[in-house]
């Protein structure tokens, strides 16, 4: 039975950035693309980065979906826009955590992306959080290894009946899972 | 109105109690339980025989001679003759038991492969469920068969004017379901049948919608083969039904092979089984089917006129509130005489999650998604729809729950 309540996931802070997204333009000029797809429920994501050598330099976070969805992918622009790719793979991997019900680490500031930690109380929505995050993942692991991004999917469940944390097949960011 | 309301609201009062699922809190405040077309709840008449057979009768069937087992047998062949009683005439069509109407689909595209060559044609609907599509799809790609399909008006209705055009004489078999699942329309299968029978196609018929919700049978339709769902009729989950004429189930082969499913078993070789066991290997479901007649049961004391009258008067009530809330699209004829008892919608702006979400919290459980529907979806232009659909049980404050559920969700989004 979920104990999640209302307050908890359509925070007005989820709202504000479902109602105005942030990066939500495409770039004219981007070194990655990468989309994922919720084919069960029809979010959509289209991510472009921009690199200015270690740092990401400009996100462009094309959403179409619910407000879960769209907020997260609006708070994953506000959020790395100028960070270093490093530090944004520690936030998503920190967020993908705290969506598993993982405390949030006191040396992370989420901003306003720990207005999303009340989705885990609703195991169906998890998935919506995390697609514009596992979509930045495959996006950032494309181009180190220098291949084209293949479209994901956060619909994919584990046998425990959670949503698998990411749907990648090669990669680092998962060795928690 | 009043009337209407007075009605819907009779029916439903005396039905609720039977039904204790009804009683609980979703969030503190009481189940309006909108999905019944996903699954109908269960009466009390049923859990209790489902119980009973556990209890009392608990054995496996057709396979021994000791008293539990001769019970256990008699309940599950029961629920066949019910169910024949039902639906069909009988020494001309029979009721093969299966665990759900997608099983019996596919165990039709399975069983009548044999029949088929590459290049023909088996011809659907724009609006049919996964289950019956996928399986079609398989068949096709593995016979190099066309698929083709019946378009639909813009206001979701088949369109069958070109429909001679689409008959050919390649086309073998022609599937359509009763009722959609989404849009709610009742199709004109008695018409669509006699076209296909014109060019010797054979009809399959999809009721998981339509059975329990209005008075028909099998002869009615014109059909060949019909499959349903026993859990959409206020049945247990876990057992369909696939109702077909003698001369066709003959030509079909079986699905599975098995235990209870042969006549005799060789080394290199085995024989079937005698309709309907041939297609009824391994161990069925018999608590579901011991349960499944006292639904019939329940839907015979009502009678299936007024529970046809019941929906269409609460689809009715439902159309005209939901009319009113401007932006809301709402699919579908609007004529509540041509739908079944349910309604798919969707507000531009409210993805259908998070508008089944805030209704949840409200207490109201609806589906939202593409309903097994995603190439309709796709012709309707949208990626999801919510969809309310309704039950004996639902009463016009069900109805009202919703309407203020979606206004809620409206200002939680200003939209």
């Amino acid at each position: 039975m979920s104990s999640g309540s209302l307050d908890s996931l359509y925070r007005e802070v989820v709202l504000d950035h479902h109602r105005s997204p942030r990066g939500n333009r495409p770039l004219t000029e981007f070194d990655v693309e990468a989309s994922g797809k919720n084919p069960s429920c029809g979010d959509e994501v289209t991510m472009q980065l921009k690199f200015a050598g270690e740092t990401i330099a400009a996100i462009g976070v094309l959403s179409q979906g619910c407000a879960i969805s769209t907020s997260s992918g609006s708070m994953l622009a506000e959020l790395l826009t100028g960070l270093s790719v490093v530090e944004a793979e520690r936030i998503a991997d920190v967020f993908k955590q705290i969506l598993h019900g993982e405390e949030i680490p006191p040396d992370v500031d989420l901003g306003d992306l720990e207005a999303l930690a009340g989705v885990r109380q609703f195991p169906m929505r998890v998935k919506c959080a995390l697609l514009p995050w596992v979509t930045l993942l495959d996006a950032i692991l494309a181009q180190r290894q220098g291949r084209q991004p293949e479209p994901v999917s956060t619909e994919s469940y584990n046998q425990d009946g959670k949503p698998m944390q990411v749907t990648l097949k090669e990669t680092d960011h998962d060795r928690h899972a | 109105m009043a009337e209407t309301k007075r009605a819907i609201n009779e029916l439903a009062g005396l039905e609720r109690d039977q039904f204790p699922i009804l009683r609980r809190d979703i969030h503190g405040k009481p189940l309006v339980y909108l999905d019944s077309a996903a699954t109908a709840q269960k009466p009390l008449s049923v859990l209790a025989a489902e119980e009973y057979y556990y209890r009392f009768l608990n054995a496996n069937v057709h396979r021994g001679v000791h008293t539990l087992a001769d019970e256990a047998t008699t309940a599950y062949e029961e629920c066949r003759a019910r169910v024949a009683r039902w639906l069909v005439s009988p020494n001309q069509e029979s009721v093969i038991i299966t665990r759900g109407a997608t099983s019996a689909l596919n165990l039709i595209a399975y069983g009548w492969e044999h029949h088929l060559a590459p290049g023909d044609e088996i011809v659907l609907t724009e609006m049919e469920h996964h289950a019956n599509h996928v399986p079609w799809i398989m068949l096709a790609k593995r016979k190099n068969l066309v698929l083709k399909y019946i378009p639909l008006t813009n206001d979701g209705r088949l369109d069958l004017s070109d429909l001679p055009a689409l008959l050919t004489p390649r086309t073998k078999i022609v599937t359509l379901t009763q009722v959609s699942n989404v849009l709610g329309s009742i199709n004109p299968v008695a018409e669509v049948a006699a076209a296909a029978h014109q060019i010797g196609a054979i009809v399959v018929v999809d009721a998981a919608q339509a059975v329990g919700h209005f008075p028909f049978t099998f002869e009615d339709l014109g059909a060949d083969l019909l499959v349903f769902s026993a859990h959409k009729c206020y049945g247990p989950m876990g057992l369909g039904f696939l109702v077909g004429k003698n001369e066709m189930l003959s030509q079909l082969n079986p699905l599975e092979g098995g235990g209870e499913m042969i006549e005799t078993v060789g080394w290199h070789d085995a024989t079937w089984a005698e309709i309907p066991h041939r297609f009824e290997a391994g161990t069925p479901n018999v608590a579901a089917a011991a349960a499944f007649p006292a639904a019939i049961d329940l839907l015979e004391e009502i009678g299936l006129p007024r529970v046809r009258e019941h929906e269409q008067s609460l689809v009715a009530y439902a159309w005209e509130q939901l009319s009113a809330i401007d932006g809301l699209v709402l699919y579908g004829p609007s004529d509540s005489t041509q739908r079944g008892g349910l309604i798919s919608f969707h507000d531009p702006r409210i993805h259908p999650h998070d508008m089944a979400q805030l209704l949840d919290q409200q207490g109201v459980a609806v589906r939202a998604g593409h309903h097994c529907a995603q190439p309709l979806h796709r012709r309707l232009g949208v990626v999801a729809t919510t969809r309310a659909s309704f039950g004996v049980y639902t009463n016009q404050d069900d109805i009202d729950a919703l309407i203020e559920g979606i206004l809620f969700a409206r200002k939680v989004f200003d939209a």
